[in-house]
């Protein structure tokens, strides 16, 4: 095996999908290298969980083709799937196991040794935070515990590429910090793919972000590359706040929204001009005419930006 | 695999009280034949010496309960197999198995052979009743050899309508039923007035089982019952194939 095929781990080619005549997928491409985190976006319907689904050989695509560390997943894929750890939307639990039970039913069926299956258990209950709940019942576990049973699951066999449907839905904020850095930690040895509502959490741990929108891809960049992709949108808040035009009037600025993000009096959006940096001069314009200057900084949201910008543009069209 | 998986549903079949609830009952209903035939034997029993060959104990006390265990299991085979596929469909555990690096054959074998070691369970039991027997008489083991093999495939047979109707749907009780409806359909064809050679007999399974009960062992019974178990798991398996392609 060359390096080549050894560091990319899922390749997709023009990956198709139609449920009769309705295009749930179209000419799909996605290439994970190994150690990546790729955040998966879209709104929903745009065909996020069907492309995850053909990725993990759940569903066959009507044209195109997956690799899974240079396996073909339709020619071979007993053992492309034997590379890959699934967490779907709904994570696939029996309720009536124990969740001991239950993974290690997961580790014989990806193929686990016997004589590691136990040490494997315990490792992915210790990397999920569950070795407390061993003997009990899936079903009466609550719904963060039994989502993290699902990643276990994903993870037990030690797979090449984790791929992840929505994995921090119904966790609290503690678990969520905990998922996360475990993803990250993931994100190391493995390659991930991670599906997602949540757009600061595609800022925090991944490392690339896809968007996709009505069954085609629609970005696919670093996240250093997303955050230029608007240009740095400025949010300006101003105890004293002069008239719009006057903020517009200053140099650098090429167009100035009131309110926006977590609005309140005095906030503005700044989109400053591709070449001239506004926020010295606002600043400036700001100590000059006593307008109480109280934030300035980067819009927070530039993911939720481009996201929307991107999704919900074309809606418009 | 196959019998990880195998594993798994007799695990699930024992942890539900369905299984328990369908053992007890058969057991009581063969207990109950039991001692009614056993009853008739005793009465008879100074007139069967007066024959020249008499028929056995086995014949006459032990081929009844066999007869009676494959009506019972006709309405016992749905129950036990309507959630093999359906429930997993429906709570959306197909996916743990289909994602797992498993074959579509190996997901339909290993369901088909928990669930048949579970009705092979049952059978073990009524051959333990059998046995019983011995305390007070001997037995035709020949007999009991046939009789066994006969429901061992009779069971196969039922096992494998269940398994495929499993995975028509994602209800199990629409699994049941149309399991239910499609073995007592092939019983009743059995009482059917048709001509003995009427291509519908041929489908009758407990026609096939009949010959078995008799002590005979014919080839072609054993091929047809091999035959309708193999037909119903390809169609299973081809059918979560079709899933997969979602035609």
């Amino acid at each position: 095996m060359n390096t080549q095929e050894d560091s990319q781990t899922v390749r997709a080619t023009s990956l198709s999908r139609q449920f009769g005549k309705r295009v749930a997928v179209s000419e799909v491409n996605l290439t994970l290298k190994r150690g990546e985190v790729l955040g998966f976006l879209g709104p929903n319907g745009a065909g996020k969980t069907t492309t995850m689904q053909m990725l993990t050989g759940n569903l066959a695509p009507t044209g195109g083709q997956v690799e899974i560390c240079g396996i073909d997943m339709l020619e071979r894929p007993t053992d492309a799937k034997a590379r890959i750890g699934y967490l779907p939307e709904t994570p696939p639990l029996y309720r009536d196991l124990t969740v001991n039970e239950f993974l290690q039913l997961a580790g014989r069926l990806h193929r686990v040794a016997k004589k590691s299956l136990a040490g494997a258990v315990d490792l992915a209950k210790q990397r999920c935070g569950i070795a407390d709940v061993g003997q009990r019942l899936i079903g009466t576990l609550s719904k963060g515990y039994q989502q993290r049973v699902g990643i276990a699951q994903a993870i037990i066999h030690n797979p090449d590429v984790v791929i992840l449907d929505e994995p921090t839905v119904g966790l609290d904020p503690n678990q969520i910090r905990d998922i996360r850095a475990l993803i990250r930690e993931l994100g190391g040895a493995h390659s991930v793919i991670l599906s997602t509502h949540i757009l600061p959490e595609v800022e925090q741990v991944c490392d690339r972000v896809q968007i996709m929108h009505r069954g085609s891809l629609v970005f696919n960049d670093t996240i250093a590359g997303l955050k230029q992709f608007r240009g740095g949108t400025l949010m300006l808040g101003l105890r004293k706040p002069p008239s719009i035009e006057a903020l517009a009037a200053i140099s650098g600025v090429a167009s100035v929204e009131p309110g926006g993000g977590t609005g309140g009096a005095g906030m503005f959006r700044i989109q400053p001009h591709a070449e001239v940096d506004p926020t010295d001069a606002l600043v400036r314009a700001s100590a000059d005419n006593g307008w109480n200057l109280f934030h300035l900084a980067p819009a927070a949201s530039s993911i939720e930006d481009v996201f929307v910008q991107l999704t919900h543009r074309e809606e418009t069209l | 695999m196959i019998f990880t998986i195998a594993g798994k549903e007799l695990r699930a079949l024992f942890s539900s009280p369905l299984a328990w609830v369908v053992l007890a009952f058969l057991q009581l209903t063969m207990g109950w034949i039991l001692v009614t035939r056993l009853d008739a034997f005793l009465t008879v029993q100074t007139q069967l010496m007066q024959m020249e060959t008499p028929p056995g104990i086995t014949e006459i006390v032990i081929a009844p309960i066999f007869g009676a265990a494959a009506v019972i299991l006709i309405m016992a085979v749905p129950l036990l197999s309507m959630r093999l596929i359906a429930e997993e469909r429906r709570n959306q555990t197909m996916t743990f198995l289909i994602s797992a690096p498993l074959s579509m054959t190996q997901i339909v074998l290993g369901k088909f052979v928990g669930l048949y070691s579970f009705l092979m369970l049952s059978v073990a039991l009524i051959l333990m009743m059998a046995a019983s027997m011995y305390l007070g008489g001997r037995l035709d083991l020949g007999l009991l050899g046939t009789l066994s093999l006969g429901l061992a495939l009779l069971i196969a047979a039922f096992a494998a309508v269940g398994v495929f109707f499993s995975s028509l749907t994602a209800q199990p009780v629409v699994a049941a039923t149309a399991t239910l409806a499609t073995l007592l359909g092939l019983w009743l064809l059995n009482m059917s007035q048709a001509s003995p050679d009427s291509p519908f007999l041929m489908l009758a399974l407990i026609r096939r089982y009949e010959s078995f009960t008799k002590g005979l062992i014919d080839t072609s019974d054993i091929v047809f019952l091999v035959l309708f178990t193999s037909v119903f798991l390809i169609l299973a398996i081809r059918r979560l194939d079709a899933d997969r392609l979602g035609a």
